[in-house]
């Protein structure tokens, strides 16, 4: 156990240095635009994996609570003239406030009607957006964001700069949901994942537990819209569409369902593959939605929970479970012998 | 008067649409489990064949219609072999998120094939019927009977055949549906067909006073789920009644509330509806 | 007599007009195993969901130690000290067996998501327990050895006791067990079977449903006979087998009673 925890702080840290080194290696400022903007789809969909992946709900409406934690940012620093960092600090909490409610309404349903209940929420936000135009500038979009203002020596007047802060609003992110996920609470989620009925037998308050796992949740995807909004400056009412929440399951799914860093990962890869076909910026879906059926028929875990698995069969001493598979074999012969 | 009757016209046209789409999704919730996210895109490629047979082939509308519901359906069925056939023991979230896949999919290569402008299907009757002082365009009336003489055949061949009342039963997702006989592989293939077919027929009848894009299916497929759950998974009179609620609270919503939010009007209600009463307002099982 | 630790009155449920279970009188005695046996659709499940809070009561009576409890929810039962075990478990298969059964004493714990966040000192003193809770659990249903084995690569008779374990980790004082020898072969049922009583010996109260007659007949101090959600019988082992109602029900419903 313990090498394997250090063998994780190395991955971490290997990545972070990498991360870090990305705009000094980055060939043209462009790339490291795209990479910021994967970092802040990555931390959506932290948000969403934390609903879908560890809790087992499929929410369907979580584009919509980024919008709002980007509209929030947008909203009050262009027709408010409040401070970007103030506007910020209110688009994670809003977004989960509204999500919490969205959440006590929502999560009494179950399976496909609560991802039905809120592809509909989903949709009701993005038509609000477009049509409430009198708060929202609805199809016009929100034009001219202020970028972050200074924090103390620390400007964000470039592509850069930006790019340390989304970089560091993620490590924050990373560090806090492995907090959680680790914790009893994250373990109280992945039980109502696993089977509902048997989390409710061992005494865990199904509403209370999905609710706050809804609220998380939708707090990530606030702050991520809120980074949004200072980061690429413009917003129209397209942010809340359904299809961006598939974008993230995409993400979740290639990455790891129900794991800490799957969705980063899968937000990254997924990205740069989009960008490396140009052809495909128009057409990804064509890619992506074949994508999506395949990993769920033959590759469900991704990549980081293909990993895990390997690795905790490889830990357990190899003997016991080799031998159970050595077994099951020797059944399997045997009863194709008896054929 | 006149104006009230052309609310009623409405409505029972959107309603028409609505319930032959949510028709289809009802019966494939059966087999399924789950209702099919990728239901919206068949009606979208419904659509546009249609629209390629009788636009660029000049074909008859009805003749058109007949060959689009055929490919609908053959697509349909592909789909169920390679899709969801062999996800049929994978958790649900995986069949959600296949369908969402295919729905993704099919979006796209229709954009590929025929880009994302909008296009129209020219109506193949544009007269104007009048009777005494109420005026209805010949389209509207023609979708209404085709949707009903549709509903009815629908009806006769559910209740009177057995393949029909296995399908049915699968619908109910009764335990142990009796499916004495009758091959379930051909059962849930044929299921699939007539779903297709029902959202290529209503999707080209609807065509011609509707515009034809790539996300055109979002909002059909979205108050066709709205439509199931309120009239009850898996029913097949929850469909039909629920779609002709969902169509005239459309109408009339758009007439007397706001032409802009008449789209939300559907999905207001859901969310009313199943905040006040999460069984539904038909319970047809245990949630 | 000794102390009654479940006591139903008239239970009924009734699902649209079907009487699931209906009527029915029970008592569960503290520290004794009772089964429930009956042919197939006979209510035994629902009887279970009844008491372990799953559905509410259509009319009747539920009181745990004497107090009412008809009316709580699943997880208020559980923390009463009722815990239950399914016909099939749900494990997440791509974690270790520990880590499925750290949970199971999640219900005695209070730190939340503050906790979590900053790492508290009760949230590591919560984890301890659980952690420790998890691992006596394990020890006391024999599977110490494969604590660290992919949930998704044990058998099926494995997966049973990690059920029992998970159910054990909730400190209870009943333990409602449905089929706990389901699809296991004979040798493993015996096994099994030890394991309960050495449940019941440690001072737990088991009640249990199971179609195999021998092995009920072996364990049960008390038994209880539904038919058609109704009691037909209840009593010790030996007044069960010569009871003429239960005989009739199962030969009767055409069930392979010795099955």
């Amino acid at each position: 156990m313990k090498l394997d925890s250090r063998l994780e702080y190395g991955l971490y840290a290997a990545l972070l240095a990498i991360a870090v080194a990305f705009p000094f290696l980055a060939s043209n400022e462009y790339q490291v635009y795209v990479m910021a903007l994967a970092f802040i789809w990555a931390i959506a969909a932290m948000g969403l994996n934390i609903i879908v992946g560890y809790t087992g709900q499929l929410n369907l409406a979580h584009a919509g609570f980024m919008a709002i934690g980007a509209y929030t940012v947008g909203l009050l620093t262009v027709d408010y003239g409040v401070p970007f960092w103030i506007a910020f600090l209110l688009a994670g909490p809003l977004a989960a406030l509204l999500g919490f409610l969205g959440g006590l309404l929502s999560l009494r349903l179950k399976t496909h009607f609560f991802s039905i209940f809120t592809l509909c929420v989903g949709y009701i936000i993005y038509l609000l957006i477009e049509k409430w135009d009198t708060l929202t500038h609805g199809t016009v979009g929100v034009i001219g964001i202020p970028a972050p203002s200074p924090i103390g020596p620390f400007t964000f007047d470039n592509t850069r700069s930006v790019y340390f802060l989304v970089l560091a609003f993620l490590v924050l992110a990373i560090f806090v949901k492995r907090r959680i996920v680790r914790s009893l609470v994250g373990r109280s989620f992945v039980a109502i994942r696993n089977s509902d009925e048997l989390a409710e037998a061992l005494g865990i308050n199904l509403m209370r537990t999905k609710v706050l796992a809804f609220t998380l949740s939708t707090f990530y995807a606030g702050l991520a819209g809120g980074l949004f909004a200072g980061f690429v400056r413009f917003l129209g009412p397209d942010l809340a569409r359904e299809y961006h929440t598939f974008d993230m399951v995409a993400f979740v799914l290639v990455g790891g369902i129900g794991t800490l860093m799957g969705p980063v990962l899968g937000a990254i890869a997924l990205t740069w593959i989009t960008q490396s076909l140009q052809f495909l910026e128009t057409y990804r879906m064509i890619v992506f939605g074949p994508l999506l059926i395949l990993l769920v028929m033959f590759w469900p875990n991704g990549i980081i929970g293909t990993y895990t698995r390997w690795q905790a069969r490889r830990r357990e001493s190899g003997g016991a479970a080799s031998a159970a598979k050595r077994k099951s074999k020797e059944l399997h012969d045997e009863a194709r012998a008896n054929v | 008067m006149n104006i009230f009757f052309q609310q009623v016209l409405n409505g029972l046209t959107l309603g028409s649409v609505y319930s032959l789409v949510a028709l289809g999704l009802t019966l494939v919730y059966g087999i399924l489990h789950i209702p099919n996210f990728a239901h919206g895109a068949f009606y979208m490629v419904g659509a546009y064949i249609s629209f390629y047979l009788a636009g660029s082939f000049g074909l008859n509308f009805w003749l058109a219609m007949l060959c689009s519901a055929a490919a609908v359906a053959v697509l349909a069925m592909l789909s169920e072999r390679l899709i969801f056939h062999p996800l049929r023991n994978a958790p649900a979230l995986h069949d959600m998120i296949a369908a969402i896949g295919l729905l993704l999919f099919l979006e796209a290569v229709v954009q590929a094939i025929w880009g994302a402008d909008f296009h129209r299907l020219p109506a193949p009757y544009t007269q104007i019927l009048r009777f005494a002082d109420l005026t209805a365009p010949a389209q509207r009336i023609l979708i209404i009977v085709a949707a009903f003489i549709l509903m009815i055949g629908l009806q006769i061949f559910l209740r009177r055949t057995t393949t029909g009342s296995t399908i049915v039963a699968m619908a109910q997702n009764r335990e142990g549906a009796a499916l004495v006989g009758i091959d379930p592989v051909k059962v849930s293939l044929l299921t699939f067909a007539i779903s297709g077919a029902l959202a290529a027929v209503a999707a080209t009848l609807f065509a011609p006073i509707n515009l034809i894009f790539p996300a055109m299916g979002h909002l059909v497929i979205l108050k066709a789920f709205v439509i199931i759950i309120l009239g009850g998974m898996g029913s097949i009179p929850g469909a039909i009644v629920g779609g002709m609620i969902i169509g005239f609270a459309e109408a009339f919503g758009a007439f007397y509330i706001s032409p802009a939010y008449k789209d939300i009007i559907a999905f207001a209600l859901l969310v009313i509806i199943l905040s006040l009463r999460p069984q539904g307002l038909f319970p047809s099982e245990v949630r | 007599m000794s102390e009654i630790i479940i006591e139903t009155r008239a239970l009924t449920k009734r699902f649209g007009g079907l009487n699931a279970v209906k009527d029915v009188d029970a008592r569960i005695e503290r520290g004794k195993i009772t089964a429930i046996i009956g042919p197939n659709g006979a209510g035994k499940t629902t009887f279970f969901n009844l008491v372990s809070g799953t559905f509410p009561l259509t009319s009747g009576e539920l009181r745990f130690e004497g107090e009412k409890v008809d009316g709580k929810r699943p997880d208020e039962m559980a923390r009463l000290g009722i815990a239950r075990t399914f016909q099939t478990t749900s494990l997440f298969d791509g974690a270790t067996v520990m880590d499925n059964l750290i949970v199971g004493h999640r219900l005695r714990t209070r730190s939340g998501l503050f906790d979590a966040i900053f790492q508290t000192a009760r949230l590591r003193e919560d984890e301890r327990i659980c952690r420790d809770k998890a691992e006596e659990a394990l020890d006391f249903v024999g599977l110490r050895h494969i604590a660290n084995r992919l949930a998704a690569d044990v058998t099926q008779e494995e997966r049973k006791r990690i059920a029992f374990a998970l159910a054990l980790a909730t400190d209870p004082k009943v333990l409602l067990l449905d089929e706990p020898a389901g699809g296991v072969n004979p040798e493993e049922t015996a096994g099994l079977a030890d394991l309960i009583r050495k449940m019941a010996a440690s001072g737990l109260t088991i009640c249990l449903i199971e179609h195999k007659m021998d092995m009920v007949m072996g364990l049960a101090d008390h038994i209880i006979v539904l038919d058609h959600g109704v009691k037909i019988a209840d009593g010790s082992p030996g007044e069960i087998r010569s009871n003429p109602l239960v005989i009739e029900a199962y030969l009767g419903a055409g069930h392979d009673a010795a099955a």
